[in-house]
């Protein structure tokens, strides 16, 4: 349907330029794109594949660091990297607009809704005040905003993260634009949240027929919004072909990799005897953040060498959870129990040996590792303090994780974290944790900030470890294709509490409780028509995540 | 706002109880100073009949936590004790003197204040521009320089070799307004020179911190002009900082001027702090210290509040 309409942007031989170590580095090779009129182009690919670069490069825009170094962007008979910088700035706004992955982060705290709304329109079609406010209430009306007459009056930390980024969807709508640039729009967002931005993106593109081209490293989320997929690895381009065609066929081995991830999976482990003393038990937890009151009531058992996901949306109390167990959230009521005996309530209060027991790895290794600090001295210092090893004894005991994380010691034992690579950080981040030798880890959220790929690498280590190692862990995530993975046993939180707790296998039998249904029916999948089904199933557009899970 | 109004109290007692501490490290510090206020009174005439009998009548004999006390309460009342020097009442003899110090400080912040925010935000615009790196090596130059230094020199060109203002800013008490301004000029300039720099310097850096937000990126994304990007997108969101430069090189402004009212002989709190310090007059240099904590803790105070309120997410809760 495509090939009817007529050509909107033409990018040719694009070759992009980053300034690193003091010289310029081809990070994009030479890529080809065509967009025409109303078309949705997906644009997918693993961090560095270049996707928004590209995508910014179709407004001619780079960011700082990063140059246009040969090639062409034709859009619409201008082309975008000889244009002076006063026609870039005519269309940008106006007839090519962006939509940023992290809405919270691209709306100025400053300023109302409406006054950013309207910036484009007042800059670029001198409309006047009244006219703008109405268009975007009626944008909001269109993209299902929750009060699209006030919401705009408020500032961006007043509204929620899904409602931000249908906002900024209805901004990026404010001038009527050919073409809009997507960056990722839902990847920050809950499954139940995404649902809907999805769905207000997808048809608000349609009804003023924009093209767009949607970057996501998410495949079943491409699959949903475009009518065709083009796949991006280290700055070239892998193949192109028509959605129902790249998913039911793709060529090439790279593009059939990445379909192919969501294949691990592992039976769940037999329950352990009845009457078995659980490693650790949590047992009727409420705790608050000063008045405000995060956990109710909740109970969970976690036994020796089994698996136990908590899913939830943000703010569902997973992560306070976990602090509670290792007691730097003391709780004010309940208690945590290892092995039946009642730990200390706050860490200061716990042995040493206690504090050994429980280890965590966190979701971004960037930050949780210090930059300062060779490898060795990370791994080494817990093995150091709990173990109270020295000189070649400690040596020989971090050559030892570090073989165990699949990393050559004599390689990587003087490295500082920044030359590693994101899952070699993630690695060593476990590697710390086992220093510990403990025989409970809990993982929050650790393969959320890693490609597809790499995750599964992660996820392969972890289970091996634990066969090995008979390690309890407990696996704080909202993606439910890792709890499919990893997981034995599952507890689904919502708001604080626990609604559902069970096996893995149960668990993703029906019948469910009604919001881990929700959770489950929210996750996309491949089937570019899963979005439509969905829709049908909820009884339309009304029902879809914040609506259908605050009925809950 | 309640909330707000929560923490200013919250901070003014915390400010008081800075103060409070203060005061003891300054009475402390007096007492530590050779001889006393009896000796400074008696002079040559001191004979030890004569010293014990006026340390009687002035209460010295008493311990030290009772003499602090007895001087707080009468701080607290705005008695600050006879001047040693003079006999005249402290309290009396340092009004004019702070009035002219303060008249002198908004003098300078009115012309350093809008211009160096001006100057800053014009900086963070060119960024990396001719105009850019020149106010950059001026701030600095301004910054290294002595104030005493800044003061002669601009006495040199604007008193000596050209007449167009008096290089000694002696006011009198009754003076016309524009006769003041006129006299004070040259030191409202050398203290100005001082603080812009500073101001000036954290308010591009301020402003292009916020640069790279992604924010900035999405302003520029909808073609908004570098200019508007600036002024509109970066610098409400740079206010914090800003007023927190703004309000200590204020407090800078009253308690600094030491120098520069030496310097022009103007008849500040500085200078009469400089005088009674040679003369081992206690309760004037108490008194002067007091005011100088003071101004300084309230201008931090100012500060603080100013950047929380600056704040959306405080401005407007949820």
């Amino acid at each position: 349907m495509a090939s009817e309409k007529s050509v909107l942007l033409t990018i040719k031989d694009l070759r992009i330029e980053g300034y690193s170590d003091e010289q310029w580095i081809e990070i994009v090779h030479g890529v080809d794109l065509t967009l025409h009129r109303g078309e949705v182009m997906g644009l997918i690919g693993e961090s560095g594949a270049g996707k928004s670069t590209i995508g910014l490069a179709a407004m001619g825009f780079t960011r700082d660091g990063c140059r246009i170094s040969g090639g062409s962007v034709n859009f619409d008979g201008i082309d975008l990297t000889t244009a002076t910088r006063g026609e870039k700035r005519a269309l940008r706004g106006s007839r090519i607009a962006y939509v940023a992955q992290s809405a919270a982060a691209s709306f100025n705290p400053a300023h109302k809704l409406f006054d950013q709304h309207s910036e484009s329109a007042r800059l670029h079609r001198t409309e006047n005040w009244k006219d703008s406010r109405e268009d975007a209430i009626e944008l909001y009306r269109q993209l299902r905003l929750p009060n699209p007459d006030e919401i705009g009056f408020r500032y961006p930390h007043q509204v929620s993260g899904g409602q931000l980024q249908r906002a900024m969807t209805a901004m990026a709508m404010s001038c009527r634009p050919d073409l809009i640039i997507f960056d990722e729009p839902t990847t920050a967002l809950d499954v139940t949240t995404q649902i809907e931005v999805l769905a207000a993106i997808r048809d608000i593109v349609e009804q003023f027929n924009t093209a767009a081209l949607y970057i996501t490293h998410d495949l079943a989320v491409v699959a949903q919004m475009a009518d065709r997929i083009k796949v991006l690895l280290k700055g070239d381009e892998v193949e192109e072909a028509e959605t129902v065609k790249m998913l039911s066929d793709p060529q090439e081995d790279y593009t059939k990799s990445l379909w192919a991830v969501r294949s691990f999976e592992r039976d769940e482990k037999p329950r352990p005897p009845e009457g078995t003393t659980p490693l650790v038990s949590v047992k009727g937890v409420h705790a608050s953040y000063g008045p405000v009151k995060v956990l109710h009531d909740v109970s969970f058992d976690i036994h020796k060498g089994r698996t136990v996901a908590v899913v939830g949306e943000s703010g569902s109390g997973k992560s306070t959870t976990a602090r509670v167990i290792t007691g730097l959230l003391p709780p004010s009521e309940g208690h945590v129990e290892f092995l039946g005996t009642p730990l200390p309530r706050a860490y200061k209060d716990r042995t040493k040996d206690q504090l050994r027991q429980a280890q965590m790895i966190y979701q971004m290794a960037d930050t949780a590792l210090n930059p300062k600090k060779s490898i060795g001295e990370i791994i080494g210092r817990p093995a150091q303090f709990y173990g109270g090893l020295r000189g070649a004894d400690l040596k020989k005991r971090v050559d030892q994780l570090l073989d165990q994380i699949e990393l050559e010691p004599s390689l990587y034992y003087h490295r500082l974290p920044s030359e590693l690579s994101g899952g070699q950080k993630q690695r060593v981040g476990i590697a710390r944790a086992l220093a510990a030798e403990p025989t409970f880890i809990i993982c929050d959220e650790v393969t959320s900030a890693l490609d597809q790929l790499v995750a599964e690498g992660i996820l392969r280590l972890l289970d091996k470890l634990q066969k090995e190692l008979d390690l309890a862990y407990m696996f704080i995530t909202h993606d439910l294709a890792t709890v499919r993975s990893i997981a034995d046993e599952v507890v689904v939180m919502k708001e604080g509490k626990v609604v559902e707790a069970g096996g893995k296998t149960e668990m993703f039998t029906p019948p469910h409780h009604e919001y881990t249904d929700l959770l489950l029916s929210s996750v996309p999948e491949m089937d570019p028509d899963w979005l439509d089904k969905l829709l049908k199933e909820r009884g339309g557009i009304t029902n879809l995540g914040e609506a259908a899970s605050s009925q809950i | 706002m309640s909330g707000l109004a929560g923490l200013i109290v919250k901070r003014l007692g915390l400010g008081l109880l800075t103060l409070l501490i203060i005061s003891i490290i300054i009475f402390i510090a007096m007492e530590a100073l050779p001889g006393d206020t009896a000796q400074q009174i008696l002079g040559q005439a001191a004979t030890e009949e004569n010293l014990a009998a006026l340390r009687e009548e002035l209460g010295l004999n008493q311990p030290l936590p009772v003499r602090y006390l007895a001087w707080l309460t009468d701080a607290l009342r705005g008695d600050f004790g006879i001047s040693v020097a003079n006999q005249r009442e402290v309290a009396e003899q340092l009004g004019p003197r702070f009035g002219n110090t303060l008249f002198l400080a908004a003098f300078a912040a009115i012309i350093a204040v809008p211009l160096a925010i001006t100057l800053g935000v014009l900086a963070a615009l060119f960024r990396n521009s001719i105009y850019d790196r020149v106010s950059n090596a001026l701030a600095l130059v301004s910054i290294s320089s002595p104030e005493f230094f800044l003061g002669y020199i601009l006495v040199l060109f604007f008193a000596v070799q050209n007449q167009f203002f008096p290089p000694i800013a002696s006011v009198t008490p009754g003076m016309d307004f524009w006769a003041r301004v006129e006299m004070t000029f040259l030191p409202a300039l050398t203290m100005s020179l001082v603080v812009m720099a500073y101001m000036m310097r954290m308010t591009r850096a301020a402003i292009i911190n916020l640069l790279a937000s992604p924010y900035i990126e999405m302003a520029r994304l909808k073609g908004v002009p570098q200019r508007r990007v600036i002024t509109r997108h970066a610098l409400p969101n740079a206010l914090a900082p800003i007023i927190n430069v703004v309000a200590l090189n204020l407090a800078y402004l009253i308690t600094g001027v030491v120098l520069v009212e030496v310097v022009f002989v103007y008849p500040g709190v500085g200078q009469l702090l400089v005088d009674s310090v040679s003369k081992q007059d206690g309760p004037v240099v108490q008194a002067c210290c007091l005011i100088f904590a003071a101004t300084f803790i309230l201008f931090n105070l100012i500060a603080d509040v100013g950047s929380i309120v600056t704040n959306p997410r405080l401005r407007h809760p949820k």
